[in-house]
Formats: C-alpha cells, structure tokens, sequence
C-alpha cells in the first residue's frame, strides 16, 4: 500500500501528523512529507487516519 | 549573436546536417521538397522494427530528466486506449535554444518524428506543444504542405518555467493551466482528455526521425546532444558567447566550452538552471547523462553556463535562485515557502548579510527539499545551493568578510544572466 501526498494540495495544517508520527514528518514551514511512500506492514490503519484527517485532501492510499 | 556549430564527425547523420536541412543556412525554414529528396517522410512497413532499432541504439529523452525513449513508447503503447502524441516544444529553460531553433528550421523533421512515435504508439492524433511565435509559424506552414497522415493540433502556450513539465502539458491541452499536476497518474497511463499520451521532446522526436532515415547510422543518431553554450561575452575575444552545437555524447566540456571562448571559466552551471555548479575539475567532465549525475550534478536539457573568475559563483547562484523562486507556480506550499527561503538565503550571502548559521541552513534545505514538489522546480533551486556549497565554500565564507563588487545590488529575478537569444 502507498500513501501518496500532493503537494500541491497540502495547506500545513499539520493534522495528519498526529495520528501518524512513524509516516508523516513535517518541515520547519509546517508542510507534510511523507517517510516513505510504501506503507510498513502495521501501519496501514494510522495511514487511513492521516489521510482522512487532512482538511484538503491532500494524502492518498493506492494499493 | 549565437553560433551554430556542429562537433560530429563527417558523414554521422545530424540535425544541423546542412544536406538534409539547406534553406536554415540562409535564415529560414526547411521545406518539404527538400525534405522529402532527403529520405524524409519514408514508408514505415514495421513500427516495432524502429521501436526495437531506438531501444538497441539507446535513445533517450532530450526534454531534461534523460529517461529511455523506448521504455516510454512502449509503456505508451501497451496502456490501454487510443493514444495522443505530443511534440513538446515549450522550452522551459532560459539558457536552452535548441527546441525553439529546432521547430523554426526543422520542422518536418520533427512532424516526422511525430508520426513515427505515433505509429509505434498506435496513437491517432498529435499536438505540436509550443511558446514560441516564430516556432509556430514553421510548424503551421509544414503541416500545411506535409503529406498528412495524422491529424495534428498546435497549441500554444503562455512561456513559463514550468510550463513545459509533462503534467502541465496534458493540463494546458485539455483546457486547464499551464501548471504541473501530482503524480501518478503519469501522462503515459492518463494524459491527454485521460487518454494515454506520449509527451515528447521535439529533439528526442527529431532524433526518432533520423534513426529512421538512417539506420545504418542509428547509434550516432541517437549519440549525439544538441547544447546550448553561453557564458559572460568577453572582450578581446573573437568567438560569440553564446552558441547551440551538437555534439557526440561524452565529448570533454573543455571542448565546448572552447567553441565559445569561454575555456577560460572557473565553473560552469548545468543544465540550464538544473544540473547544478561545478567547479573544479569541470573541463574534463563528460556530457553525459550518468556521468554527470556521478559528479553531483545532472545534464538536463543540455545547456551550460560557463562562469569567469570575475563572474562570482554566489552571484550567479542567488541570481538563478531569485529566477527560480518568481517562477515558482506557487502552487505547493513547500515550494512557495523553499525557493523564498533558498533565494533569501543565497541573496543575504551574496549581500554580506548572511549570519554564521546560513550556510547550515542552505545545506539542510539543499538536502531536504529534493523531490517535495510537484516539479522539479524546487529541486533545481535546492541543487543550486547544495553545489555552490560543495564547489565553493571559501567563497561564500568570504563574503561574509569582505564585500563583493560582482554581487553588488539585489539579485534579478527575471533571469537575464542566463537567456540565450535564439540562432
């Protein structure tokens, strides 16, 4: 599974972080970057939670 | 005044080949008689033979990120759908003249080599993808004489940097703006009106058509690079400043660089704006894709900038920075947010205002930001920082010391250092 960021779309609200430490960081601006693309086994709920807590819609899962 | 040479041995087929070409030598276009006596527009019996003939000679693409021309056929070709090929003409990179000259003198040559990537693609509609006037011009009056074969649009398109990026090309084709898109989907999957869409370099167009013509002479064809040379002119020397040339892949920079009167610089910018300073050691890199990016930096679209000792690595960095960060589409926050910070950064350095901590910050920035944004805008500014650092560190630690007369005032952000006028 892929967890995918547009960039384009990503505001820095910075509240994906929260349910996902281990896959999101963000930069000293507040914008999100993801660790890396493919989502570790274990992580795919904490990757649903970030995804569906970013208000732009900015984060996507692909299988 | 920018020159036109050609470095390739006699005989070896080129684009600037004055047999096949002729009426450019005297300013215009070439015109489909010529063309067409020249073995332009041939019979294509076997498409995969000529997909299998560009994979065997190794093209790749002419647009910046040299990316197997074969694999994005062939990845083209088997998507599902009808597909749309674009001939990519929007030449995003000031220091870069050799899509524009390409599509004002040769432009059946790459109408050929759009129809040829069409029949591998089994694609049934193409789109010349342009900026420029003059450029527009030669594509309109050689699809009116071509022998038609496929039906082909012209779009034109506002100049930006960015504007040339694949996803900003399908965008702008469909109606949208001019702008990149996030990825995937990729345009070979979902491109233009969703259909799977090859968006092609006209030079790499070009050297498809050649491959074709010759294909005793397919390794050559696909070999060779057409470069854009510029550099501060100097006085007292008899060369022009600037030049478009094409070249065998892996010749010397020194080469190049002497072609142009510029064998004297300290430090040359890479490709265009993207590949980045190189210092020492630079005359005797090889223009190569691979070989380039061992060294740190990347061969792009071709062009270099070469720098004079009095030309001052820092100037010139805050220079392409501040023309980077205006031409930011400011559509990623990152990007908005990284390219002021670098441009910022590298214009208080240049200024003699930068603190103690400045360079960190630039090599932090330098190593985060890569791969942030949509395009890779955010990258060519990040790899300008990164390399002035890694080239030249005495020279930025010494503006802190000194003020230097080359970076007197603020850097200009419209690029005027690093634009070629068209040959």
């Amino acid at each position: 599974m892929k967890l995918l960021l547009d960039a384009t779309r990503c505001q820095g609200y910075g509240l994906c972080q929260e349910p996902a430490p281990e896959l999101i960081d963000l930069d000293e601006w507040g914008y999100a970057q993801t660790r890396a693309t493919e989502v570790p086994p274990g992580g795919e709920e904490a990757a649903a939670a970030a995804v569906s807590a970013c208000p732009n819609s900015a984060l996507r899962l692909v299988k | 005044m920018t020159g036109v040479f050609s470095l390739l041995p006699e005989g070896r087929p080129g684009l600037l080949d004055p047999l096949l070409s002729g009426a450019w030598l005297s300013g215009g276009s070439e015109d489909v008689p010529r063309y067409l006596a020249a073995g332009g527009y041939a019979a294509l019996p076997a498409p995969d033979r000529l997909l299998e003939r560009i994979a065997a000679a190794g093209l790749r693409g002419r647009g910046g990120a040299g990316f197997p021309a074969a694999v994005k056929l062939r990845a083209v070709r088997d998507a599902p759908g009808r597909a749309v090929v674009v001939a990519n003409g929007e030449e995003g990179e000031p220091g870069s003249v050799k899509d524009r000259w390409l599509l004002r003198h040769r432009p059946h040559l790459v109408l050929d080599g759009m129809r040829l990537a069409a029949a591998i693609t089994r694609a049934d509609r193409g789109c010349v993808y342009l900026s420029d006037a003059p450029a527009e011009r030669a594509v309109r009056r050689a699809l009116a004489e071509r022998p038609a074969e496929l039906p082909v649009d012209v779009v034109r398109v506002r100049h930006t940097y960015v504007a040339g990026e694949e996803t900003a090309v399908v965008r702008r084709i469909d109606g949208g703006p001019a702008l990149p898109g996030a990825k995937p989907p990729r345009p070979f999957e979902s491109g233009v009106g969703g259909a799977p869409t090859l968006v092609a370099n006209v030079e790499t167009l070009a050297r498809i058509a050649l491959v074709h013509t010759r294909p005793e002479a397919a390794d050559a064809a696909a070999g060779a690079h057409l470069v854009t040379l510029s550099g501060t002119a100097r006085a007292g020397t008899a060369a022009g400043s600037s030049a478009l040339a094409e070249v065998p892949v892996g010749t010397r920079l020194k080469v190049l660089a002497d072609l142009t009167g510029h064998g004297g610089a300290e430090s040359v910018l890479l490709g265009g704006l993207f590949g980045g300073l190189h210092g020492r050691g630079w005359p005797d890199l090889p223009l190569d894709h691979d070989r380039l990016r061992e060294a740190g930096g990347a061969l792009g679209c071709g062009a270099l900038h070469f720098l004079h000792p009095e030309d001052c690595p820092v100037a010139v960095a805050a220079e392409a920075a501040a023309y980077l960060a205006a031409q930011s589409a400011r559509q990623c926050g990152v990007c908005v947010s990284g390219t002021g910070a670098l441009a910022g950064a590298l214009g208080a350095v240049a200024g003699g205002r930068a603190d103690a901590d400045t360079p960190d910050r630039l090599h932090r920035w330098s190593q985060r930001l890569p791969g942030r944004g949509a395009c890779g805008l955010l990258d060519a500014a990040a790899r300008i920082a990164g390399t002035l650092l890694a080239h030249f560190p005495e020279r930025v630690d010494g503006h802190r010391a000194a003020a230097c007369p080359a970076c007197a005032g603020p850097a200009p952000e419209d690029g005027r250092r690093f634009t070629v006028p068209v040959p």
